[in-house]
């Protein structure tokens, strides 16, 4: 983990909604996974006062990427960063995704902007998995294929692609057993979607990860601000430090 | 220059603290700072059995700061002395454990449990707004107030810090009640109670409804808190609220706090503390101080 200045190199606006930034630093992009986020301090004054959370979309060399919408100011203040300003970014943090499993083919289901994390994944696994990647949105407005390779899209008012939800569209192509060899889904998008990937990697019997979300205050597991249950109603874990990636089966959707 | 001050017999190497529950167990945030150069380390509040803490959403940003509704969350005494406490022991600095319970008994038996094991002091949380079970806040009421400090001085001789609770119409007879049944010195402030409502689902944005408010949006009003304090009762005071520079350190210990704790600033900018403690320095140095103790309590009133 680091905390260090990172300069913005580049921006792009992919979509109406959607902002793509390219920030430069050595300590924040050695060793990074797939699946890990950095917490980026957006305004040094108290307003807003917490950082924020966001998964490296890509890496490249010594720069990686934020891919992200204009919610709230947070966003609007990294958005509208001049190229050259710096912010001070905490990272790399969390656990990421777990290569380790046995599976051919590694199968990517992103809802909204929960596509963020699988630009990078698909430059980690190019060449050594087959990647399939299946893109949810709303309306076409808000589907972005940045970075994305072998992708099928589905929105909800079928305004492009399979016109239902993206687990659905899965579903269809695992009744036609459409992959050849092992399976192993990497999931990251709303609550609602996750609980659906969950339902149907029991009813197929696949390993599926997810990436999950919470409200966040420090990002590396000093405030216990950020649980997740346990499905065992055990107790909760943190999703900065245990997290944000697990395994379906562990956790309460 | 002498950065030293002297809470009671715990001498301190200089006056920053880190916060009880805004550190950790200690040693999480090592990567950011040299944990060796901190005045101490308040750990997280500790119960005798291990607590799961409250469900999500625990926490919210709200104007220059945070409600947090952890419900104190923590691995019990027991595990905090097997796996954190060998770590923390081997630092060159002072460690202090911070104290939940909910009942004057439990206090009571954590401080024996641990008064055996090679920590500093006690700082004894009385105030923690957010656990339902057991009316845990005894931070409003004298007499327990009262009954916890002389029980849990008479088992330990280690120093004994009551953390007091500002959600009270005067902080100062809390602080007098600890002073009588032989505190060390007080803690001031925990949290305020405070809410937030979602206006698009029209639910409190906690799922405890209220939380504890902190950061820089609470400093005046924790300022205010050590004042009475330190004009109405001969005890030492550790300031605590909002502190997020050596600046902000300093309107404490010119009110009269003889030691600072940061708190949620450490999780915006977790080598903060450090750059306190030389913000410190400079001070002392660009004022001409030779002591930090000349600075602490040295307002002018007129
Ligand atoms: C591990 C992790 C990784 C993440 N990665 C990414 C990422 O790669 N890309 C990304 O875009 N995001 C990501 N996020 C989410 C990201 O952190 C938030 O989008 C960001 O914090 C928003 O900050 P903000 O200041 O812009 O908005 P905030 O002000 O913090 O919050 C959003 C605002 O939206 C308001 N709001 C507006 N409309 C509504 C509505 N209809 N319902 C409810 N609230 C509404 C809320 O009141 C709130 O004020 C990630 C989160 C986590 C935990
Ligand atoms: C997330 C969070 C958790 C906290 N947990 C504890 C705790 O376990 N015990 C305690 O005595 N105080 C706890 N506090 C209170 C702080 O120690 C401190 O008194 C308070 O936050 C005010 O200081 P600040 O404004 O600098 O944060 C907590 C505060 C926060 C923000
Ligand atoms: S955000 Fe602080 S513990 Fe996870």
């Amino acid at each position: 983990m680091f905390q260090t200045l990172a300069k913005v190199v580049e921006k792009r606006i992919l979509t109406d909604q959607i902002i793509l930034v390219t920030l430069r630093s050595e300590e924040l992009t050695n060793n990074v996974k797939p699946g890990q986020f950095v917490n980026v301090r957006v305004s040094e004054t108290c307003y807003p006062y917490l950082r924020r959370p966001f998964s490296y979309c890509d890496v490249e060399r010594d720069t990686f990427k934020l891919m992200f919408t204009i919610y709230g100011q947070g966003t609007k203040m990294l958005a509208n960063a001049s190229i050259g300003s710096k912010f001070d970014v905490i990272g790399p943090l969390g656990n990421g995704f777990n290569l380790d499993d046995d599976f051919e083919n590694a199968i990517f289901v992103g809802g909204g902007l929960g596509i963020a994390p699988f630009p990078f994944f698909t430059r980690v696994l190019k060449n050594k998995k087959n990647i399939y990647t299946y893109i949810g949105a709303r309306t076409k407005e808000f589907v972005v294929t940045y970075g994305l390779q072998n992708y099928k899209i589905a929105t909800d008012d079928g305004s492009i692609g399979f016109n239902g939800n993206v687990v659905e569209l899965l579903k269809n192509d695992l009744d036609k057993k459409f992959f050849n060899g092992k399976i192993k889904i990497f999931g990251c998008g709303p609550t609602p979607m996750l609980r659906a990937l969950k339902q149907l990697s029991e009813e197929y019997d696949l390993i599926c990860e997810v990436s999950t979300e919470e409200a966040m205050a420090c990002g590396f597991g000093i405030c216990q601000g950020c649980p997740i249950e346990l499905s065992d109603s055990s107790g909760f874990k943190l999703v900065c430090k245990d997290g944000p990636v697990f395994n379906v089966k562990e956790i309460k959707l | 220059m002498n950065l030293k001050v002297k809470i009671g017999n715990l001498e301190l190497k200089n006056p920053v603290l880190v916060a009880s529950g805004t550190f950790g167990y200690g040693i999480e945030s090592a990567d950011f700072l040299d944990l060796n150069q901190l005045g101490g380390i308040i750990t997280k509040s500790l119960s005798l059995k291990p607590r799961k803490g409250n469900p999500p959403k625990r926490i919210a940003e709200t104007p220059a700061g945070m409600l947090n509704a952890i419900g104190l969350a923590n691995i019990g005494v027991e595990k905090f002395i097997e796996e954190k406490l060998p770590l923390l022991t081997k630092l060159n600095t002072k460690i202090i454990v911070n104290i939940a319970a909910s009942s004057v008994e439990e206090y009571v038996e954590c401080v024996r449990i641990l008064d055996k094991e090679e920590i500093d002091a006690f700082e004894i949380n009385v105030s923690c707004p957010n656990v339902k079970e057991g009316g845990l806040e005894f931070g409003r009421s004298l007499s327990k107030v009262g009954e916890i400090t002389g029980k849990v001085v008479a088992s330990t001789n280690k120093p004994v810090i009551i953390k007091l609770t500002p959600n009270v119409t005067f902080i100062s007879e809390f602080a007098k009640v600890a002073k009588e049944e032989g505190a060390t010195a007080v803690s001031a402030i925990n949290t305020f109670v405070g809410m937030a409502v979602n206006v698009f689902t029209r639910k409190p944005k906690l799922s405890h409804i209220t939380g504890g408010l902190s950061g820089p949006a609470i400093r005046p009003l924790a300022l205010a808190k050590v004042f009475e304090i330190v004009q109405n009762v001969d005890i030492p005071v550790i300031g605590i609220g909002g502190i997020t520079n050596s600046e902000d350190a300093l309107e404490f210990l010119i009110t009269g706090a003889k030691a600072v704790q940061i708190g949620t600033h450490n999780f915006v900018d977790p080598s903060a503390p450090i750059k306190i403690i030389k913000g410190i320095e400079d001070y002392l140095r660009n004022f001409n101080f030779k002591d930090v103790n000349e600075v602490i309590g040295s307002l002018q009133l007129s």
